[in-house]
């Protein structure tokens, strides 16, 4: 209960909770966008390149307030992607050569600042390394409500825009075919990742930040084959996992919030990966073993038809220890026979005696002409 | 080919485009006229895919113009449908086969405009009409590799358009959906519409189509296939990476053509 009690009347963690809850909304939806055009590395390369942007409006204005610091991160981060955009467009250097290019000058540029701006008394109380791995307990109500706002403007442009950013994700030219500005559309949904990624920088950092793009999205895919609803799932994990983990961290004491909520958000992609029904691993394992387990029991079955084919009566029995002999998984055809025996093309005539039903009959001739076929 | 009388739907002239310092079409003319099933053919590296990109103002050309029915490509871009080749995009998108078919009609609808019950009425008549009205829930990550290209069809036919521009649609198919798609390019001409198409098998020019481009870089002859889809032309586009077998049933007028550029893809 006392949990209950903190969430809705501690200030700082209803704040947390809020805030981060809001930030993986947004990040997830557009994450999701970013995960379907195959640039997923694209949320690390402007969440890093945001660092110097952040050290250069300090250095520049000399302002603690995290509006003016995150102002700086948006305008680096922007900067780098038209970089990258133009890099890939104008030279020969493929798309994942740019990422790395631009986020490691970016970071390390960011980094030299940090390391110069520590010397310098006033700045060392700024506080800037936070943006490093973020520090969430410092979120003000006016942070959330910023979040909050810029969120929504967010979700609205992404609504309006809904059918034309599907097709430059799908199928750019043939967008460009039927007369989209396929580029300037490509540069506002990149700048709307932009701002996505700097509204989390003060709670998740720059280091781990494009977690919160890529995974939401990739753990979505698993369980849907609808972009809208994959669009909704990966907001919804996003948000999950930012209310799950500000308030384990807020429970166990030093766990600091950002990378638990990417620990979070990661454990929601390995469930995906194992359970989700369609693609998930668990049960393409499932699904495998029974394939097999069906094979070599239609595998008896046709040893049984072949056998019967010797006699005039079809339904002539057999003993079990026959089809042993023919069958390769020995050990496996008493078991096969209790499957055939359930679904009724075998009978037992008495315990180890068995004969081919009717349907059984009918099933081996329909598996033989398929195996003529192909 | 350059009569006056003809009304022709797409014009090319004097096209040229270059990949850095490297040409990829030189001084092209082409011209298509309207209603004719036209194939463009060429071996590898040829440009063909460029020349259709650049008609649809994908590529930007280093010098040349391009004009629909005598305007800019600009103001009658709505009367042009385009069926890109089925390898440029991801199949496991998530999205179904009816969804894929309705991005034929954003260009009709506009900045904004959400699909409406018409658009889906035409995207169903549209995969009627290739065969895939049965599908239109299915995942496109499940359709085989003809299923694809049918459904890449589709959403050109919704398009509504009076030129079709199509890419290799009898890439990886199998025999059922050739036979489809050549009904459906058929019945396209026969409703007056203008149809290109990038082809690779140069033993069916002549039974699937009226009029054929050769294209190596440079134009190489653009005609009716009677005319234009001879010996001397072909080996100007193949050089010498071709073999011809027979000059056909004593009229001359047909060629048995083995090539292996027929054999292997042309690469993106």
């Amino acid at each position: 209960m006392d949990l209950l009690n903190d969430i809705f009347f501690d200030y700082t963690l209803r704040n947390v909770i809020l805030g981060a809850m809001t930030l993986g909304l947004v990040s997830g939806a557009l994450g999701s966008f970013a995960v379907l055009r195959k640039q997923s590395l694209l949320g690390d390369a402007i969440s890093h390149a945001a660092l110097p942007g952040i050290a250069l409006a300090f250095l520049f204005t000399g302002s603690k307030s995290t509006m003016v610091l995150l102002l700086g991160a948006a305008l680096a981060g922007w900067i780098a992607t038209l970089l990258m955009l133009n890099i890939v467009r104008t030279t020969r250097v493929k798309e994942d050569s740019a990422l790395g290019l631009v986020l490691s000058v970016f970071f390390g540029f960011g980094l030299v600042l940090l390391t110069y701006l520590q010397k310098i008394p006033n700045a060392a109380q700024a506080g800037l390394e936070k943006f490093l791995f973020g520090q969430a307990a410092t979120i003000l109500f006016e942070d959330v409500l910023v979040v909050a706002v810029v969120g929504v403007a967010i979700g609205l442009v992404t609504i309006l825009f809904w059918k034309e950013f599907k097709l430059i994700s799908f199928d750019p030219d043939f967008g460009a075919a039927l007369g989209f500005p396929v580029n300037r559309l490509n540069i506002l949904l990149t700048s709307l990742l932009v701002v996505a990624i700097v509204l989390g920088l003060q709670m998740v950092g720059v280091v781990l930040m494009s977690a919160m793009i890529v995974a939401p999205a990739a753990a979505a895919r698993q369980w849907t084959n609808n972009m809208s609803v994959m669009v909704w799932l990966s907001a919804a994990f996003g948000a999950m996992a930012g209310i799950a983990g500000s308030v384990l961290s807020s429970l166990v004491p030093r766990l600091p919030t950002g990378p638990t909520i990417v620990l979070c958000v990661s454990a929601i992609v390995v469930l995906s990966l194992f359970l989700a029904p369609a693609r998930g691993l668990v049960w393409d394992w499932i699904r495998q073993r029974r394939n097999i387990r069906q094979f070599h029991s239609e595998a008896v079955l046709i040893d049984l038809y072949s056998l019967a084919m010797q006699h005039k009566d079809l339904s002539h029995a057999h003993k079990a220890g026959v089809l042993e002999t023919m069958n390769l998984n020995r050990a496996a055809v008493r078991r096969n026979l209790q499957i055939l025996l359930q679904n009724g093309f075998v009978r037992q005539l008495k315990n180890d005696l068995w004969s081919l039903s009717e349907s059984g009959i009918q099933k081996a001739q329909e598996l033989l002409r398929r195996h003529e076929a192909e | 080919m350059s009569n006056n009388t003809i009304e022709l739907a797409v014009k090319v002239e004097d096209l040229t485009v270059a990949y850095r310092d490297k040409p990829v079409l030189w001084d092209v003319d082409a011209e298509i006229p309207k209603g004719v099933l036209m194939a463009i053919v060429g071996p590898n590296g040829a440009g063909k895919t460029t020349l259709i990109k650049s008609i649809l103002g994908l590529v930007k050309p280093v010098a040349g113009d391009v004009r629909i029915f005598g305007n800019p490509y600009e103001k009658f871009r709505k009367r042009v449908a385009y069926v890109p080749q089925r390898r440029t995009v991801d199949w496991d998108f998530p999205t179904s086969v009816l969804d894929l078919v309705l991005m034929g009609r954003y260009g009709a609808l506009g900045w904004f405009k959400r699909v409406r019950q018409a658009d889906r009425r035409l995207a169903e008549e549209a995969l009627e009409k290739v065969g895939m009205l049965e599908y239109k829930n299915r995942q496109i990550s499940e359709l085989s590799g003809g299923q694809q290209q049918r459904a890449f069809l589709a959403r050109a036919l919704v398009q509504e358009a009076e030129i079709y521009l199509m890419d290799e649609p009898f890439q990886g198919v199998d025999a059922t959906t050739e036979r489809a798609i050549v009904d459906l390019l058929r019945s396209l001409r026969a409703a007056g519409k203008t149809v290109a198409v990038v082809h690779h098998d140069l033993q069916t020019v002549g039974d699937y189509f009226d009029w054929v481009f050769l294209l190596n870089v440079r134009r190489i002859a653009c005609g009716p296939v009677s005319e234009v889809f001879n010996e001397t032309n072909l080996r100007k586009a193949y050089g010498g990476r071709i073999a011809f077998m027979s000059a056909g049933n004593g009229n001359g007028d047909r060629l048995a053509i083995t090539s292996e550029e027929t054999n292997y893809n042309e690469p993106i």
